[in-house]
């Protein structure tokens, strides 16, 4: 890929990772705790108790603080897709036309309308009208995240589309193909789901803090007691949501998983590490660490027996098991882009035999057409380490928050909660766990599947845009301070409410 | 006809001022809220998107076949 300048592939691919990270910071509190207050808001409604009106008031502040400093901080992706990304801009550009359009439509008639009546309606519309906003408001956030992250999962596993060599653009051939993909469906569930988690954690955090303080206390008590049943189911679900996407990460992106589990060469009856750590530095791909036996060979293909390719197989091909080398698929690859080239000459003259014909070998060598941007069989490998370490970590928080609900429910239920103060203590510092959870979730599924921008089609260096490396550079500060500013300003004026609390706050965000 | 054209009227007058009401009843650290998402709106729409993002093929090229062309150029010319 000697045409692209990698400094350049790498700036951009920073300034996008930052912008998706802070992003991310925003959005799953947006995404949970909406469903909180509609739980609070409904609760409110069916009782007509006052105390549920105070804490639907209070968090749907909140709520309104997160949304509003977070709301269109998202369209700085695109931005950077028309200007960093073009080249795959134009190539995907159908398949993210139709999910973003329609998240588009559903955002503004589901989310502007109804925050709108969410926020001002107290007294002025019906009760049942302002609690059915509520919940519109939160069904129209995730709903909005499915169309995103049905884009992003096409990007994963590409389905349903044919590449047309005459645009260079990928065209849906099946809008539901593309839609209800497993990746698709696994990815949506994951990633909502622990949003989830992410709102129950905050409503947990600030009510701790509350009890910490000695205020609030039968308001705190109530918030964390539906937080954390919201949050327990959540962390539960989000365990069989992951094994499923890990299920099909093995299937669709074996790279990706044999660098979240470390695996160098492939085996039968596969072990899963339970805990582990880079055991040589110079070795990217030499782990060691307490590990579950078969239960990778389990998890990736439900059977204890089943052979886990690792990184070497994938790489140097393994005969046995079926798979290809990357230097075969690289073969492939460029007879793919030589082909590509010549039918667009062929076109170009006229000569309809010799386009049928080199279109046909196109198509014939396709699944491999990315690989033909690649000079070493090794830069289909990802970062192992950074990968495996985020993958660990964030199955070992998940796996932590389910103890931690339950221990919190249990409490709660047993009014045990005042009196613990290290788990108040706990309680409050969880939310940053959540978001150290969340944001390694993204890095196992972004860096995991590196050198790609779709999976096997196109290498993140043919994706970007001639640019001048000034550019992005400057953008990338850009960045990055407006969205400390903005996340600054979001801190600050939570917690000016929080400090508040929940009496004094006014009605209106 | 004149009937419909009324209630169609009032519903509109009584969402304008559903709205207006709502903005005027804000309190002040709402107003800043508000305040914080016109300025960043502004920062995003009026000076990153048009002195910093400009879509980069849209810039190049007016028709999608040019468009469509220059990446077929860009995916070869490896």
């Amino acid at each position: 890929m000697e045409h692209f300048d990698l400094a350049l592939v790498d700036w951009s691919r920073a300034q996008f990772a930052l912008t998706a990270l802070y992003h991310w910071i925003f959005v799953p509190l947006t995404l949970g705790l909406s469903f909180i207050v509609a739980f609070m808001h409904t609760f409110y409604y069916k009782t007509g108790d006052e105390k549920w009106k105070i804490m639907t008031k209070f968090w749907m502040k909140l709520f309104g603080i997160n949304f509003a400093i977070g709301v269109a901080t998202g369209i700085i992706l695109e931005f950077e897709f028309g200007l960093n990304w073009s080249n795959y801009s134009w190539i995907v550009g159908d398949i993210f036309g139709a999910p973003l359009a329609i998240e588009g439509i559903l955002a503004f008639f589901l989310e502007s309308t109804f925050i709108a009546v969410m926020f001002f309606g107290w007294g002025r519309v019906s009760k049942k009208f302002h609690m059915l906003s509520s919940w519109f408001v939160a069904f129209g956030s995730n709903l909005s995240a499915l169309w995103i992250l049905i884009a992003n999962a096409w990007m994963q596993n590409p389905v349903g589309t044919k590449f047309n060599a005459d645009t260079a653009r990928n065209e849906m051939i099946n809008f539901f193909d593309v839609a209800l993909s497993p990746t698709a469906v696994y990815k949506f569930l994951h990633t909502v789901s622990q949003a989830y988690i992410i709102g129950a954690l905050f409503v947990i955090s600030v009510s701790a803090w509350f009890i910490l303080k000695n205020r609030h206390l039968l308001f705190a008590k109530k918030s964390i007691l539906i937080a954390t049943v919201f949050g327990l189911l959540a962390s539960i679900f989000v365990a069989f949501t992951g094994d499923s996407s890990a299920f099909d990460v093995a299937q669709k992106q074996p790279m990706k998983l044999a660098a979240m589990e470390g695996l160098n060469d492939g085996e039968k009856n596969a072990d899963l590490y339970a805990f582990g750590f880079l055991n040589d530095r110079t070795d990217n791909l030499n782990f060691k660490g307490i590990r579950l036996p078969s239960m990778l060979s389990i998890m990736a293909f439900r059977d204890a027996e089943a052979f886990v390719p690792g990184v070497n197989d994938i790489v140097n091909g393994n005969e046995e098991q079926g798979i290809l080398s990357a230097e075969t698929r690289m073969e492939k690859g460029r007879i793919a882009i030589q082909a590509l080239a010549d039918y667009k000459i062929a076109k170009e003259k006229g000569d309809t035999e010799l386009a049928n014909s080199t279109l046909k070998v196109f198509e014939t060598n396709y699944s491999h057409f990315g690989y033909g941007y690649f000079k070493n069989k090794e830069d289909i490998v990802p970062n192992v380490p950074l990968t495996f370490y985020s993958f660990h970590i964030m199955v070992a928080l998940g796996l932590f928050f389910i103890a931690f609900f339950a221990w919190l429910l249990y409490a709660s239920i047993k009014d045990k909660l005042v009196k613990n103060k290290w788990i108040l203590r706990l309680s409050v510092w969880s939310i940053l766990l959540g978001y150290i959870a969340t944001e390694l979730g993204w890095i196992v599924a972004e860096v995991g599947r590196q050198p790609w921008t779709i999976q096997d089609l196109l290498p993140v260096g043919v994706s970007t845009s001639h640019l001048g490396i000034g550019s992005v550079q400057t953008t990338f500060f850009m960045f990055f301070a407006l969205f400390t500013v903005l996340l600054i300003a979001e801190i600050k004026i939570l917690m000016a409410q929080i400090k508040k609390g929940p009496e004094e706050g006014g009605s209106h965000v | 006809m004149v009937c419909r054209l009324y209630n169609i009227n009032n519903t509109m007058n009584k969402i304008i001022d559903f709205y207006l009401s709502g903005f005027k009843n804000m309190s002040i650290h709402s107003r800043k809220l508000w305040l914080i998402i016109l300025i960043k709106l502004f920062i995003l729409f009026f000076i990153l998107k048009i002195f910093f993002f400009p879509n980069f093929l849209n810039s190049k090229f007016d028709t999608d076949k040019e468009k469509g062309d220059y990446v077929i150029e860009q995916l070869t010319n490896n």
